[in-house]
Formats: C-alpha cells, sequence, structure tokens
C-alpha cells in the first residue's frame, strides 16, 4: 500500500515545529539549537521530495539537493561562529548569551 | 537548452563579481602582510566595473540560465544601488579594522561575496535562484558580523544573527515547498501565468497562500520588519562598526527589491491575499520604530531601531501596490541608503584617546569643536526624521501619497504620526551636538574617504530637491519593468 502524501507533510509538519521548538524553548545548549536548525531544513527537505514525486516533477527533488549543500555550508559557518563564541566566553549556555539586551 | 547554447550576457556583472572574488582571495593569500591594503581597493574597482557592466547591458528584459535568471530595468536599478553603496560600504572599513587589529583582507572578500548574492536576490526569476542568492549573502554576513574575532560582543551578535537568520532561512524554504508543492513549480514565470485572475481562472490554492505567508515571513526577517526585528539592535550594536554600515545599507536594498518582485510578478495577481500581512508588518515596524528607539544611548543600536522604522515605511508603498507604490519604494529605499552610509561614516569619525566610542552622550557639543561635522550630521538627522526640504521627506511624501491614492488614508496617517514620534529622537541629537555642554573632542583624524562619503551624502540630502531628475525617472522605468 502506497503511503498517501498527507503522512509525508504531516510528519514534516511536526519535524518543522520541533525545530522550531527546539530554537525557542530550548534554555541548554548553543548545539542544540545547532541540531534544531538542521532539524528544520530536513523537514523541508521531507516536503520537497514528497511532492517532487507525487507531481512527478524533478524540480523539487534537485532543490532538496541545493538544501543539502547550502545546510552543510551553514553547518560549517554556525559550528565556527559557535567556537569563536566559545573561546571569548567560556561557555555555550544558551542563559549567557546576555552580553546585549535585545 | 543545450549547454554550448547557456548565454551568459545577462548575468555579465555577476558573472564578472564571481570571477573577481576568485582572483582576489588568491591575490590576498600571496599577500598575506599587506593582504588588505591591496585587496581592498581592488574590491572597490570591482564592484565599480560591475556598476559600469550593470549600466551597459541590454536591459531587455532578458533571461538566462533557463529562465532562472531575469535582467530587466528592475533589477538594473537595485544593481547599480546595491554595488554602488556596497563599494562604498567597503571603501568605509579598512582604517577602522587596521585600529581595530583585525586587518584581514578576509573581510572585503566577504563583502564582495554578500554583494553578489545580492546581486543574484534581484535578478532571481524563481525560488530556486532566489534561495541560492540569499543564502550566498546570508552566509558571507554571519561571518562579517563575527569578524572580530577576539571581541565577546562581536562574537555573541555573530551568534544571535546566525541562528535567527537560520531560522528564517528554515520558514522561507518551508514556505516555498508548500508554494512548490500546491501549484507545481518553482518558476516566477509559470507562477503568474497559471494564476491569472478572471473568469474560469484556476484560484490560488490554500496551501500555497499559507506557503507565501511563510514565506513573507522569512523575507521580513533579512529586512528586520517586525515581528522578525529581534536580531537587529543587537547585531547593530555589537558587530564592529564597518560591518554594521554594511548591513545597513545594501543588504536592505537588495531584501526589498527581492519582496518587490516576488509580490508584484508571480503573486501580483492576488494582491488581496498578501496585502493584509504587508500592511500589518508596515504599521508594527513603524510603532516600533519610533517608540522603541526613544530611550536608546548607544548611537548604533537607535541606527537599529530607525532602520525599522524606515523599513516599515518602504512597506507602504507596497502595500499601496501599483507603479506609483513601487516606484515610492524604490525611491525611498535609495534616498534611505544615502542617508544611512553618511550617518555611519560620521560614526566612525567618532574616536577619542585611540578608542572609538558609540555614546549618544559623546556627541555632546560637538558643533563648538567640529562644527563641519556637526552640520552634516545634523542634515542627515533632519532628513532621516523626514522634516522638508531634506530628502528624507520626500522618500515619505511619494510612499504616503501612494498610499493616499490607493484608499490606505489610514495607513498614511500612521506614518505621518510615528514620524513625528521619531522626530523626537533625531532631533534630539541635533539638540545634543548644538546645546549640550561640550564634552571632550574627538580626536582629529584625515580620513579623506569617511568625510568625503559623510559630505557629498549630506549635500545629496540637502540638495535633493533641486535636482531629483535622474533618480525619480529611473526609479519610474524600473517600476514600469516591474509591472508592465
Amino acid at each position: 500500500m502506497p503511503v498517501p502524501l498527507s503522512h509525508y507533510l504531516t510528519l514534516a509538519a511536526i519535524l518543522f515545529t520541533i525545530g522550531v521548538f527546539g530554537i525557542f524553548v530550548n534554555r541548554k545548549n548553543v548545539i542544540v539549537i545547532l541540531m534544531a536548525i538542521e532539524l528544520l531544513l530536513l523537514a523541508v527537505n521531507i516536503n520537497f521530495v514528497a511532492f517532487s514525486a507525487y507531481l512527478g516533477d524533478l524540480a523539487g527533488q534537485i532543490f532538496a539537493i541545493f538544501v543539502l549543500t547550502v545546510a552543510a555550508a551553514e553547518a560549517a559557518i554556525g559550528l565556527a561562529i559557535v567556537l569563536v563564541y566559545f573561546r571569548n566566553r567560556g561557555s555555550i549556555e544558551v542563559e549567557d548569551i546576555n552580553l546585549m539586551k535585545g | 537548452m543545450n549547454a554550448a547554447m547557456i548565454d551568459l550576457a545577462p548575468a555579465l556583472p555577476e558573472v564578472f563579481l564571481f570571477v573577481a572574488g576568485l582572483v582576489l582571495l588568491f591575490l590576498g593569500v600571496f599577500r598575506e602582510r599587506d593582504g588588505l591594503s591591496v585587496v581592498n581597493p581592488l574590491v572597490v574597482l570591482a564592484l565599480l566595473v560591475a556598476v559600469v557592466l550593470t549600466i551597459g547591458a541590454d536591459k531587455g528584459p532578458v533571461l538566462a540560465f533557463d529562465g532562472h535568471f531575469v535582467f530587466d530595468d528592475f533589477a538594473a536599478f537595485l544593481k547599480v544601488l546595491i554595488y554602488v553603496t556596497a563599494a562604498l560600504g567597503v571603501m568605509m572599513a579598512p582604517a577602522y579594522l587596521a585600529d581595530a587589529r583585525m586587518g584581514r583582507f578576509e573581510f572585503p572578500l566577504l563583502a564582495l561575496f554578500a554583494t553578489l548574492g545580492m546581486g543574484m536576490m534581484v535578478s532571481a526569476n524563481s525560488f530556486l535562484a532566489l534561495y541560492m542568492g540569499l543564502e550566498l549573502q546570508s552566509l558571507s554576513l554571519y561571518v562579517m558580523a563575527a569578524f572580530q574575532r577576539d571581541s565577546t560582543r562581536a562574537s555573541e551578535a555573530g551568534l544571535k544573527y546566525f541562528v535567527l537568520g537560520a531560522l528564517a532561512s528554515g520558514m522561507l524554504l518551508y514556505g516555498i515547498s508548500l508554494v512548490y508543492g500546491f501549484t507545481g513549480t518553482l518558476s516566477f514565470d509559470l507562477l503568474a501565468r497559471s494564476f491569472l485572475v478572471g473568469e474560469g481562472a484556476a484560484a490560488l490554492p490554500a496551501g500555497a497562500v499559507v506557503g507565501l505567508v511563510f514565506v513573507i515571513a522569512g523575507l521580513a526577517f533579512k529586512l528586520s520588519a517586525v515581528p522578525f526585528h529581534m536580531w537587529t539592535p543587537d547585531v547593530y550594536e555589537g558587530a564592529p562598526t564597518p560591518v554594521t554600515a554594511f548591513f545597513a545599507a545594501a543588504p536592505k536594498v537588495a531584501a526589498m527589491g527581492l519582496v518587490l518582485r516576488l509580490l508584484f510578478q508571480p503573486f501580483g495577481d492576488w494582491a488581496g491575499q498578501w496585502q493584509q500581512v504587508i500592511i500589518l508588518v508596515s504599521v508594527a515596524s513603524m510603532i516600533l520604530g519610533a517608540f522603541a528607539a526613544i530611550g536608546q544611548t548607544n548611537i548604533k543600536r537607535l541606527m537599529a531601531y530607525s532602520a525599522i522604522g524606515h523599513v516599515g515605511y518602504a512597506l507602504v508603498g507596497i502595500a499601496a501596490g501599483g507603479v506609483a507604490g513601487v516606484n515610492a519604494v524604490l525611491v525611498y529605499m535609495a534616498i534611505y541608503v544615502v542617508m544611512t552610509l553618511g550617518t555611519f561614516a560620521c560614526i566612525l569619525l567618532m574616536r577619542r584617546h585611540g578608542r572609538y566610542v558609540e555614546g549618544i552622550a559623546d556627541l555632546a557639543g560637538l558643533s563648538r569643536h567640529q562644527p563641519g561635522m556637526a552640520l552634516i550630521l545634523g542634515i542627515l538627522m533632519f532628513s532621516l526624521a523626514g522634516i522638508p526640504p531634506a530628502a528624507g521627506f520626500f522618500g515619505k511624501l511619494y510612499v504616503f501619497l501612494a498610499a493616499v491614492d490607493a484608499g490606505l488614508v489610514w495607513l498614511a496617517l500612521v506614518g505621518v504620526l510615528t514620524s513625528v514620534v521619531g522626530a523626537y529622537y533625531y532631533l534630539r541629537i541635533v539638540k545634543i551636538m548644538y546645546f549640550d555642554e561640550p564634552a571632550e573632542a574627538f580626536d582629529t583624524m584625515a580620513r579623506p574617504e569617511l568625510q568625503g562619503i559623510a559630505a557629498v551624502a549630506a549635500v545629496l540630502v540637502a540638495g535633493f530637491l533641486l535636482l531629483p531628475g535622474p533618480l525619480l525617472s529611473s526609479a519610474e522605468a524600473a517600476a514600469r519593468a516591474l509591472l508592465p
């Protein structure tokens, strides 16, 4: 029995929501935020591939590959920035990121 | 299309910038000792060459890369604006970078690649091109925000900008995936043609409308519009001043251009679906920009709230729509970047005993020690406040007129009221400079590039009334290219 499109979309929506909550509710550690960002992008990829298969159109899968590539670059830059931050503050607790109040 | 037949001519300025970036990267690596002083002028030169190439190119409109890339009068107007402001932003940087012991050649190159991304953004004709341009810009800007590696504030600014920027990219992508899934295409041309308004035409599916709202939310972040503005004050304050100056000008123009193209071309017939969202964002930005800036003591933070407010005013033009609305937004953005660059050139001149200061109180009595700089900053503040006859007044006048013509009188009224509130904190700076007890004088510095940019910006802003012709006519041509 083929899995209907709505199942994929629901899964992607759930993953996306977890990702957003991971960024906002998380009070512990910046690495968890980086993981949540990856989760966001992967949820989007599930959407793209599911729609692509459903529509019989390749553009969505190509887009998913572009997203994967950009996500790799984004993770590299994110980790580099976290590293620079850790060297200066000696901590990556989310609650310590408060030099400027905004 | 056959690979051998790909026509690169429409993308010539971007191809040139890309090749120049790679060559200068090599040059910088081999000249490690004096890398910045060699690479920085060459990056400025490359950006100016790109301006010439953009002006000289055929503004068809022409498509390239299988319809993913478009070049027309609209893209040309924004690209000239972006490349010129980016060149000026890069020109302002090296003296500060050297003073702060971060004179590394990567800085102008990151700015160059970010600018390349901005050029791709305003020429994007499909969601794929939009995403790639936006990410090239954003990834370069994340690194620039954290460029001062030994500063806790700068790295905190970079971290905040990265996390919120990545969230915005995620929302944008989620929106794109929904639009793609419910319409079956990523191309702006196909989207515009598939959902024409009229008898028997297909309605825009509900899923695509939800997707569009996600896309607008993602782009509102890049514009620093409320409610996605949280990063702006912290990043403006924490990042090194030349980076803030760069952030405040060219990326705003690029993001605004992208929003304009997206809303008026593929979704132009569906103004009813997005107009409410834009109005909401615009009103919230104008109000927050006016009230939150009042209590600020740091001038960079003040400029952040000022930027939020100005984006709100520009969005009024988008909400109004039509050629008049688009025209008003383009004129507004052009005037805004001139005012911003001039103001940041002045901020970069605020140095006392070899240390850069950023407090508004540090400007006290500036007119006594440096009457020229006080006059320039005063003119710029009058213009930012929107007091005639400065250029800022006319920028606001055009967007509000467009809103009134479109029947959005109350929106124009909110704009006028928030400008009155906003005028308070701009004029307070003028008052502090001219009437407060003088603080210690700033160091006298020979920085001809900063003094020149500030003076030219003040002259342009004050003399806008005398010759507005070229700006108005090219903005008009750009608006007509967007809305044929």
